[in-house]
């Protein structure tokens, strides 16, 4: 099952490697990952999507806390949380096209961020799955380039994830 | 009063009442080399090879508890010192290990001697710091000796570039420290230990499963207590050998590829498994769907991670193991309750059947040196109370099957990584925390040569190890595992070109003996044990056709033995 654990971790040169180096060496397996630092300089907030059966996301949380530069961290999925990711995408946008792709974006509430006369960047957050859904309405050949942020998350409520 | 890094360094030892370290010296750390000529508080040891270096501060640190400590140069220094900090790391020893760097300015551009060490350790330590200012340097040294030395145990590198050794600020030394990402749990939940409690109560064939941690954790006296106050009986791991007294009638021996046959027996059938300080390693578990197939679990571990990792167990225990092992004794006492006894002098027959195979017999009457017979007269020469370490393979699973140690930390071996080349700098290692103690280092001729250079250590130190090298001119292990499974094809097994160790050792002014009757055995031991100046290297000639028995085969259940 696919599980999105929020790190708290020392905002420290090498913090990062120290994860990625357990997830290769482990042999888990990293669907995306992004990290910056929050509010408190001296912490990042890591957010990584993995995927596995029970006892493999139980050793990874485990091995995860186990880290010295890890400070807390949750498993969002196992409570109600929201969850965003950002897609940049890039299209050739030229003649009826400029037309039908605008209306797209629309329809998924994206935005039209940069513009020339041969093409769009669009900008759209939702969930991983919504980003899926455009990129998969979209005719593949206007598609010049895509980025993604990988997801973040965060706990409805007044459940969160600080010291 | 300002003080420069290197001067720091020194104090911060100091104040951690580090009595030696042990290392080599090179560009990166000669401010730090000067440091310690110009004081006599901490010791320096010199050996041959950087990997000796850590496996003698290993070695230091398994006998006493206390934590080995090394400093190496940057690049080559750092890397050969890698096999002894991964070596550390798999059996959770506490080891501080500093290495030199270059320059600040000079990282990351390809200098000479540079190397990522923060990058190269990392997979195989427990936590480890680049010093970039040197008013950073005390407060790490500090962290790094805590998290060294606390929870689960495990070795830390600090890596020093040369400027900061260099650069000067006025020396604090922190009397405690906190980290808000590190607090590791010491003490077991009151719940947990209850449910364990009635839980062993209920058995009818219980069995107890301890592993290092006991021994990490300072708590044979604790186990010994429960163990006998219930009258279960009790394996150890090879790691946890001399937890308890392995002349104990309730000990039935090593358990894992090469223990009892009881050991495993009584695993298999089971009712209850309690398992302390112990991570369920593959040579010990076997085939893990095959593994205590009736058992309810307990099992105590002071890493979470530990716990479900290999094996599912019904009643986890976080916490230091004395302070859970009393618990129960006190829960059990307190109660007045009592196991099961109709149960368990029934299951105790059934053990005592097991036991009565006599799976680790062999051949007594041989013309030629059998092993198992120089150990057995090891430990009858030595009374038992010998600090014993061993290299890794044939001699490496003898010496654990045929040296009975009543003590915890007086076997060394490395259990986890199986590192050749390990047991004699880890033997240095124990002689200079046991002057006065026979240390013996029981080898092979594959595994001596792999450190063999550390003769001229011992030279320089007077250091009076006894080697018994068990010579059967076979990578032994591997030429068993050949055997059984590969037909007999003994690829790259055979040790041609062996030195004369005999005077090998006595070209370093050490003294050699060469044994290949069984009759010469015991009176050659007791000889080396007169000389007390320096090292003896017995070299026994032993039978090469000799197998490690019992064995079970991997991916077999406990059950399914190869017995003689």
């Amino acid at each position: 099952m696919r599980h999105i654990i929020s790190i708290l971790m020392e905002n420290e040169a090498g913090a990062l490697s120290r994860v990625a180096g357990l997830f290769s060496a482990r042999g888990y397996n990293i669907e995306s990952l992004t990290v910056a630092p929050t509010e408190d300089p001296s912490l990042s907030r890591m957010t990584l999507v993995t995927s596995g059966t029970d006892e493999i996301i139980e050793q990874i949380i485990k091995q995860l806390n186990k880290l010295i530069d890890v400070v807390r961290l949750m498993d969002m999925t196992e409570g109600e949380h929201i969850e965003r990711e950002m897609l940049l995408v890039k299209l050739r946008a030229i003649g009826g096209a400029r037309e039908e792709l605008k209306r797209l974006s629309d329809i998924f509430r994206g935005r039209v961020i940069d513009v020339t006369d041969t093409s769009y960047t669009i900008e759209l957050t939702g969930t991983g799955d919504k980003l899926d859904a455009f990129l998969q309405a979209v005719d593949r050949s206007l598609i010049l380039e895509v980025v993604r942020s990988g997801v973040s998350g965060i706990a409805r409520g007044e459940k969160a994830l600080r010291l | 009063m300002e003080l420069t890094g290197a001067e720091i360094f020194v104090r911060c030892l100091k104040e951690e009442g580090v009595e030696y370290i042990f290392g080599y010296p090179g560009g990166a750390v000669l401010h730090i080399y000067d440091a310690l000529y110009r004081q006599d508080d901490v010791k320096h040891i010199l050996v041959r090879h950087e990997q000796a270096a850590t496996h003698a501060a290993d070695g230091y640190a398994r006998a006493t508890g206390r934590p080995g400590v090394v400093i190496v140069t940057s690049g080559p220094g750092a890397t050969n010192a890698v096999t002894g900090i991964a070596t550390a790391y798999m059996d959770s020893i506490p080891m501080v290990v500093f290495t030199g760097q270059v320059n600040t300015n000079l990282i990351g551009n390809d200098a000479f001697q540079e190397v990522d060490n923060i990058g190269i350790t990392r997979p195989c330590v427990k936590h480890n710091f680049l010093v970039k200012d040197v008013r950073d340097l005390a407060t790490t040294i500090k962290k790094a000796f805590y998290v060294a030395t606390t929870g689960r145990p495990g070795p830390v590198v600090v890596d020093i570039p040369k400027d900061i050794s260099a650069n000067r600020t006025e020396f604090d030394y922190p009397e405690r420290i906190s980290m808000r990402s590190y607090n590791p749990t010491v003490k077991g939940h009151p719940g947990q230990i209850r449910k364990a409690v009635d839980l062993m109560l209920t058995a009818k064939r219980p069995m107890v499963y301890t592993g290092g941690g006991v021994i990490l954790g300072e708590a044979s006296a604790a186990l010994t207590r429960l163990v006998r106050q219930l009258n279960f009986p009790i394996t150890n791991t090879l790691m946890g050998l001399g937890a308890y007294p392995a002349t104990d009638r309730q000990f039935v021996g090593m358990l894992g590829m090469h223990g009892t046959y009881e050991a495993n027996m009584a695993m298999h059938n089971c009712d209850v498994l309690i398992a302390i300080g112990a991570r369920f390693d593959d040579r010990v578990t076997g085939n893990v769907a095959k593994f205590c197939p009736t058992a309810k679990i307990v099992h105590v571990d002071i890493d979470p991670a530990s716990i479900s990792k290999n094996v599912k167990v019904d009643v986890p225990i976080v916490g230091s193991v004395e302070p859970v092992l009393a618990a129960m004794t006190k829960l059990i006492e307190d109660g007045g309750r009592k196991p099961d006894q109709e149960a368990l002098a029934e299951w105790w027959k059934q053990i005592d059947e097991w036991r009565s195979m006599d799976c680790l017999k062999y051949d007594r009457e041989s013309e030629i040196v059998k092993p198992q017979f120089v150990l057995e007269s090891l430990y009858q020469i030595t009374e038992g109370k010998a600090f014993v370490t061993s290299d890794v393979g044939q001699h490496q699973m003898w010496a654990a099957q045929f040296y009975k140690f009543d003590e915890p930390r007086r076997w060394i071996n490395s259990g986890g990584l199986g590192t050749m080349g390990f047991g004699f700098p880890a033997a240095m290692g124990v002689q200079f925390a046991h002057p006065d103690e026979t240390v013996v280092c029981v080898t092979g001729e594959g595994s001596i040569q792999m450190c063999i250079q550390e003769l001229s250590t011992c030279r320089q130190y007077g250091l009076p190890i006894k080697i018994v090298n068990l010579n059967n001119r076979y990578l032994g292990m591997v030429r068993q595992w050949q055997e059984f499974f590969y037909q007999g094809r003994y690829a790259m097994s055979y040790m041609e070109s062996l030195p004369d160790f005999v005077k090998l050792a006595e070209s370093y002014g050490h003294a050699g003996m060469r044994i290949d009757k069984p009759a010469d055995v015991e009176p050659a031991l007791r000889e080396a044990m007169k000389i007390k100046d320096r090292v003896v290297f017995l070299d026994f000639i032993t039978d090469q056709t000799e197998n490690v028995y019992p064995m079970i085969p991997a991916g077999a259940g406990q059950n399914e033995m190869i017995l003689v």
